[in-house]
């Protein structure tokens, strides 16, 4: 036996190691986290087809080159957008007893504004000049508008925010049966607060 | 008892390993400078807008398009704002076959399922986007999401 024993190496120092590698990973791994707002585009339509929707369900958002805002045909800042897109979206105007009766809107009623959401529409026009800053800031808002609402009825139906359940499907915290569940569920709160937001086609730069 | 004892006397003296701590700084800082997350090189100014209703992006069945001026090292190609897909400059009527290239690096199965990210600067033109949503929709990829900064413009 006249193996020498090989001295020990000291490994106290692992712990800082490990250390390093821990903070390694987590420098670099949350570099990638792109959220955004998505949207559907209109399918390419062969033909133009007139649409017939009545001016009192239409909501008119204009943008125009120096980024400055006229809802429904008066002049409007930019942190009152949400507040006037829900009080629109809202208003629930079709009179009690007609099919159109909104039972779950909680708005004015005024018979000036939206018959129920189903009917209501936002409508987008921006100039080619103006900033993509200011068109995301409509998009977020007018976005934020029918979350509001989508919110506000998921909570009464189910207890639920719409905003987190459709968090929880995204993220696939919620999968299996109990996601159809939510899935149905947010079908139906998207059934009474549809988005329909449309954008009208940009007016040449300058008008 | 003794036995064990006795082999001390010929040891080789312990590693010092005061100096490992400084080792593994170094390729530590080695590797935060020198890896880039990005798949592709950004020719042109990317500042974002900021939004907070937003939905997070399914990276594996998306495809980039860029947009802005020419990013700092890229003045030479001018001040307009300009459509970068992959790693080159693009123009309108060139999209659809920028995009189909990308589109097939894409898993077969997720190709139907494609959903473009625009990322576009902030001191764009609308009409720029108007113009490759216009485009994207001949092409019928109807499925965009713009991509935004967390925040809120009304805090500023």
């Amino acid at each position: 036996m006249a193996r020498r024993a090989t001295p020990e190496v000291n490994a106290g120092s692992m712990a800082d190691i490990a250390f390093l590698l821990l903070i390694f990973f987590l420098v670099t791994t949350t570099i990638e986290k792109d959220k955004g707002i998505a949207r559907q585009l209109p399918p390419p339509i062969e033909q133009d087809q007139d649409v017939i929707i009545k001016q009192k369900n239409l909501f008119i958002v204009n943008v125009n080159k120096n980024d400055q805002l006229l809802v429904e045909e008066e002049l409007a800042d930019l942190k009152d957008l949400r507040q006037l897109a829900i009080d629109f979206l809202d208003n629930g105007g079709a009179p009690s007893g007609t099919p159109d009766y909104c039972n779950y809107c909680k708005g004015k009623r005024s018979p000036e504004s939206s018959d129920n959401p189903q009917k209501a529409v936002v409508s987008m026009q921006n100039d080619r000049l103006t900033s993509y800053k200011m068109y995301i800031a409509v998009q977020n808002e007018l976005v934020a508008a029918y979350n509001f609402l989508r919110d506000r009825e998921a909570q009464r139906l189910y207890g639920w925010k719409y905003t987190e359940m459709k968090k929880g499907i995204d993220e696939g915290d919620i999968t299996g049966s109990r996601a159809d569940d939510i899935q149905r569920k947010m079908e139906v709160v998207q059934e009474l607060i549809p988005l329909k937001l449309s954008e009208a086609e940009p007016k040449k730069s300058g008008s | 008892m003794s036995k064990f004892n006795k082999k001390k006397s010929g040891d080789l003296p312990a590693i010092s390993t005061a100096s490992l701590p400084d080792i593994v700084f170094m390729l530590l800082f080695f590797f935060m400078v020198v890896t880039v997350l990005r798949d592709s090189n950004l020719l042109v100014m990317q500042r974002l807008p900021k939004g907070d209703q937003v939905e997070k992006l399914q990276k594996d069945r998306s495809v980039f398009i860029y947009a802005g001026k020419p990013g700092p090292g890229y003045e030479k190609y001018g001040k307009e704002a300009k459509i970068q897909i992959g790693d080159k400059y693009t123009d309108v009527t060139n999209i659809r076959f920028a995009l189909e290239e990308l589109r097939r690096k894409l898993r077969p199965e997720l190709q139907d399922k494609i959903m473009i990210a625009l990322k576009v600067d902030e001191e764009t033109n609308t009409g720029l986007v108007t113009d490759i949503k216009q485009e994207l929709r001949e092409q019928n990829l109807l499925k965009l999401i713009y991509i935004t900064t967390p925040g809120n413009q009304l805090d500023e």
